[in-house]
């Protein structure tokens, strides 16, 4: 039996753990490259063995619950319910993972202390989003991880990381107004209420019921900004110009999936899809999340770099997690969820290889990937498999959510929805296929730029994450049936919100 | 006379002694007396503040006499907020300014004891309880501050203390002419005076319009960014912090006090005036060349969003302004403080020069940081606690329009702020050599950090400022 105090600490215990990291980082400085290895990785290992403590005893019915009353009737609420830990887990792994392969691939580069400090605040305030337990907690961590990426975007300092990084702030604080303006409104409505299965807000639609649909609006749009919504995604390709890792991590994790958090939040903890539905706003959220799955594809096909194609990808894919959300039931519900987990782990491999390609080779664009399977088998091997993932090919990870969310989409009558699944599919296919050709099929082309060397221990730890990370796409692929897989996890979410 | 009462004369004679004190002593001494002069008086904001918590406010009557016939000071919650962050801002201010006028040398004198002028002053104006003894006080604050910036070398700190002092003197006249009619028409100069029908409305803009310009509030501000930028650093700091907010809590106290029901439409021009003086101090501080004109225009701004009080007039809005006052103050200072230190090491404050400064001067470039977070607003910092107040206030009064500026607000502000963040730590130029001068002590670097830490942390624990401003002002909307 854990103890009440345990489970009122542990939740803050997990955001800290990455402040306590940074600041340990930015006060030893520059020099202490050692320590400052050891600090970070102790840190991620050290959040990972919490959440999976926490993610345990909530299995086991414990509530995880820490009240903090920031003004009169505005309270940090952190809680750990199973949408948390599905949120927390992923960024703890994928945070370890990144972790190892930014050690090695900013090897040489300056500023390393500026940026491990803000990548590990940055990781704390996405643990703060998963924790959240109502909207501002949310909100406050929400805007957190604005300010904490935004370093991480303009690290090279190069012009267009600047224009990169102003063209972030511009949308992302503009999205946090929004949300403010929302928040507050909400708050004169409904008070300080807790997110609740089933949401909150449905006594109130009788009265406010135009209030209430004007703040989901806003609500939804101050989200999908950084979900990527379109047309709310222009930052997006922008922000490719930051390091590898970063793309990495603020692409499977961070970033666009707080976005993806935030609206999944919102429609089922603060409103709860029937009350959406009511309010005539289901419609408009699967019109909006199926549209940025087609025209994402369609703009990824038209990228001839290999990151920014990555970044349209992206757009693509986190609106299948919207657009299971907001077809609700079961099936849906939870091929939308899982799509949370599944296109973090495909997608961050994904960059890794991008990043490795781009480090080691100089390759950037597609039409120098010609031949590189030969180069390096297992750095193409791992982009190959999450390649074929994102396809949705089985028994991939790709594949159980498309699955789930089509069959969710058959369940709810909605046979349009099946008709963007599979345009997508195909449109996956024709963006992602022809790199695969290239890497493989097509006869080495010459360098633009000669290999660099690195050591064998900075090259063996690039290769290892991004080789683990494919690894995973397969086996939760293949072991999706077992009780511990996300999938499971995530229908076990899913039954307390569409039973 | 309660204990407490009599410690409101501390306020005001510990400092005026250690101003005479500081000129009378010889050199060597005199470093005791204003270290003893400028930590003391604070010390007393300890058992008033408890007091206030009790109370509400603590009165002293001369002679016997209460208001409205006599006359008398009394600290309320506003004048406590207002209290504390000149006291914090005056001790963080301490390192810089030993280290720029060495009370040592001889002819340090003048500067120590004009500060302590200041301080009498200020502290002064914000115990006044009539609209005389305001007027002395506002006087006394302004020719101090105008001695003050003019101990800079430079021939522009000359030009805009002349400046100033010629603008407040303008405002001064326009004030105690306000006061001479109210006068006329009550008999009695008390700022509260329960029971008057309706205050003479030429008496009533006279005194606002010339409290705006000691204020610095858009579009009779155009004092205010020279003298804050040509000051010496840690004259600046004080001045940012309390010297505009003492004439403002003065323009609060006769809008609310004195006037006590103000005509509405008034109030709504004036939170236009808020409005425009918040957009424009915003856009002007974007423009800006220097490190220390951008923090300056930042105050027009931050000024103009605390005139929003005005429209909205409820007890949850004076709570979010009044601790807006507070979070403001602390971070003004602390960028000022921070911005001393730069130009001591770069020898201008140019924002072409800052590139790379993160690496020469981290802990400036920190505060910088963390103060343009309370600016910003963004949760969580003090700036965001009073910033959801005035919101909320604003939702439940249904003042749509001021809802939508105060949200806006916090995007102009970052709009400068990052523009300096980035300028000053991702610059591509950020490899170039300066020439460096010796840097400051680090005591001057940590105290300002302190401030702007300060300003970030009491967002987090806001309960016992709001609390203490919990009871509003006469005419309030509860």
């Amino acid at each position: 039996m854990i103890s009440p105090w345990t489970t009122q600490i542990l939740p803050p215990a997990v955001v800290l753990v990455s402040t306590l990291a940074a600041i340990v980082i930015f006060v030893a400085g520059e020099a202490r490259q050692r320590l400052r290895i050891w600090v970070n990785l102790t840190a991620a290992l050290l959040k990972l063995l919490l959440v999976v403590w926490i993610g345990l005893e909530v299995l086991a019915g414990t509530t995880f619950m820490f009240r903090f009353e920031l003004l009169p009737g505005l309270e940090l609420i952190l809680h750990a319910d199973a949408l948390s830990i599905l949120f927390a887990s992923l960024s703890a792994v994928l945070w370890l993972v990144t972790t190892v392969y930014a050690i090695a691939y900013l090897e040489h580069s300056p500023n390393r202390a500026r940026f491990f400090g803000f990548f590990s605040l940055c990781v704390s305030a996405t643990m703060g989003i998963a924790m959240a337990g109502n909207l501002l907690t949310l909100f406050l961590f929400y805007e957190l991880l604005t300010l904490t990426t935004w370093p991480l975007v303009v690290h090279n300092g190069t012009p267009e990381a600047l224009a990169a990084g102003r063209s972030y702030l511009r949308y992302t604080l503009t999205g946090g107004v929004v949300l403010l303006t929302a928040l507050v409104w909400l708050y004169g409505l409904a008070g300080n209420a807790v997110f609740t299965p089933g949401g909150f807000l449905a006594p109130l639609a009788a009265e406010h019921g135009g209030a209430l649909t004007l703040i989901f609006v806003m609500l939804v749009a101050g989200f999908g900004v950084k979900a990527g919504l379109i047309p709310l995604h222009g930052w997006l390709p922008k922000a490719m110009v930051a390091p590898a890792p970063v793309s990495a991590l603020l692409h499977a994790v961070a970033v666009v999936k707080a976005g993806a958090f935030g609206i999944i939040r919102t429609v089922e903890d603060v409103y709860g899809l029937e009350l959406v539905a009511e309010l005539g706003m289901r419609l408009p959220l699967i019109t909006v999340a199926s549209w940025t799955i087609v025209i994402g594809s369609l703009l990824a096909l038209r990228e001839h770099h290999l990151k920014r194609r990555l970044a349209y990808s992206t757009v693509s894919q986190v609106s299948y997690i919207v657009l299971g959300i907001a077809v609700g039931g079961l099936l849906a519900t939870s091929g939308g969820m899982v799509h949370l987990v599944h296109q973090g782990l495909m997608k961050i491999t994904l960059f890794f290889c991008a990043g490795i390609f781009g480090l080691l080779l100089g390759v950037k664009r597609i039409d120098q990937l010609d031949g590189l399977g030969r180069r390096m088998p297992w750095v193409s091997g791992a982009f190959t498999v999450a390649a074929l993932g994102m396809i949705g090919l089985p028994p991939l990870v790709g594949f159980i959510s498309k699955w789930y969310l089509a069959s969710g989409a058959l369940a709810a009558g909605m046979p349009l929805v099946l008709a963007v699944l599979i345009t997508s599919a195909l449109l996956n296919a024709a963006y992602f296929l022809p790199l695969v050709r290239r890497l493989w099929l097509n006869p080495p082309g010459t360098l633009v730029e000669a290999p660099i060397e690195i050591g064998r221990l900075p090259r063996l730890a690039l290769m290892s994450s991004a080789v683990a990370t494919a690894a995973l796409v397969v086996v939760l692929g293949v072991l999706a049936a077992h009780p511990l897989s996300p999938l499971n996890w995530v229908v076990k979410i899913a039954q307390g919100y569409a039973p | 006379m309660t204990p407490a009462a009599q410690l409101l004369i501390g306020l005001v004679f510990v400092p005026l002694s250690t101003a005479l004190v500081a000129v009378l002593l010889p050199p060597r001494r005199r470093r005791w007396a204003v270290v003893l002069g400028g930590l003391a008086w604070p010390c007393l904001l300890v058992p008033l503040s408890m007091a206030v918590a009790r109370e509400q406010s603590v009165v002293m009557v001369f002679g016997g006499w209460a208001p409205p016939l006599g006359i008398g000071w009394r600290l309320d919650a506003l004048g406590l907020v207002v209290l504390w962050v000149h006291a914090l801002a005056g001790i963080a201010a301490l390192p810089s300014a030993w280290r720029r006028f060495d009370p040592d040398l001889p002819e340090s004198g003048p500067f120590w004891s004009l500060w302590m002028i200041l301080a009498t002053g200020v502290n002064l104006a914000l115990l006044a309880a009539d609209l005389f003894n305001l007027y002395v006080a506002l006087e006394l604050t302004t020719l101090a501050a105008v001695a003050l910036i003019a101990t800079d070398d430079g021939i522009a700190a000359l030009a805009a203390a002349m400046r100033y002092l010629l603008l407040a003197v303008l405002g001064s006249l326009m004030y105690v002419l306000g006061v001479g009619l109210v006068y006329a028409q009550t008999g009695s100069l008390a700022m509260h005076q329960p029971g008057i029908e309706a205050l003479n409305n030429v008496a009533l803009v006279l005194m606002l319009t010339g409290l705006m310009v000691k204020a610095a509030i858009f579009p009779l501000h155009v004092w205010l960014p020279h003298a804050y930028s040509n000051a010496p650093g840690p004259v600046a700091a004080i001045m940012a912090a309390v010297v505009g907010k003492a004439a403002l809590v003065a323009f609060w106290r006769i809008w609310f006090e004195t006037a006590e029901a103000p005509p509405a439409q008034l109030a709504d021009f004036l939170g236009l005036i808020g409005a425009a003086a918040l957009v424009y101090g915003a856009i002007a501080a974007y423009l800006q060349p220097r490190l220390k004109m951008v923090i300056a225009y930042s105050s027009i701004s931050h000024f103009g969003f605390l005139l929003l009080l005005l429209p909205l007039a409820s007890q949850q809005a004076f709570q979010g302004a009044g601790f807006h006052l507070l979070a403001h103050g602390l971070a003004k200072a602390a960028m000022f403080l921070a911005a001393a230190n730069i130009v001591v090491v770069l020898g201008s404050d140019s924002i072409r020069h800052l590139p790379g400064l993160d690496k020469r001067m981290p802990l400036e470039a920190f505060t910088l940081a963390l103060a343009g977070v309370t600016l910003i607003g963004l949760p969580p910092s003090g700036g965001f606690t009073g910033k959801w107040m005035l919101l909320s206030a604003a939702w439940e009064t249904g003042g749509w329009f001021w809802l939508v500026l105060i949200v806006l607000s916090g995007l102009m502000s970052a709009a400068y702020v990052f523009r300096i963040l980035a300028l000053t730590c991702f610059h591509p130029a950020r490899r170039a050599v300066h020439h460096l001068h010796p840097r400051p002590p680090k005591i001057t670097s940590l105290a300002a950090l302190t401030l702007a830490l300060l300003a970030v942390v009491i967002g987090l624990y806001p309960h016992p400022v709001l609390d203490l401003l919990g009871a509003g002002m006469p005419g309030m909307v509860r």
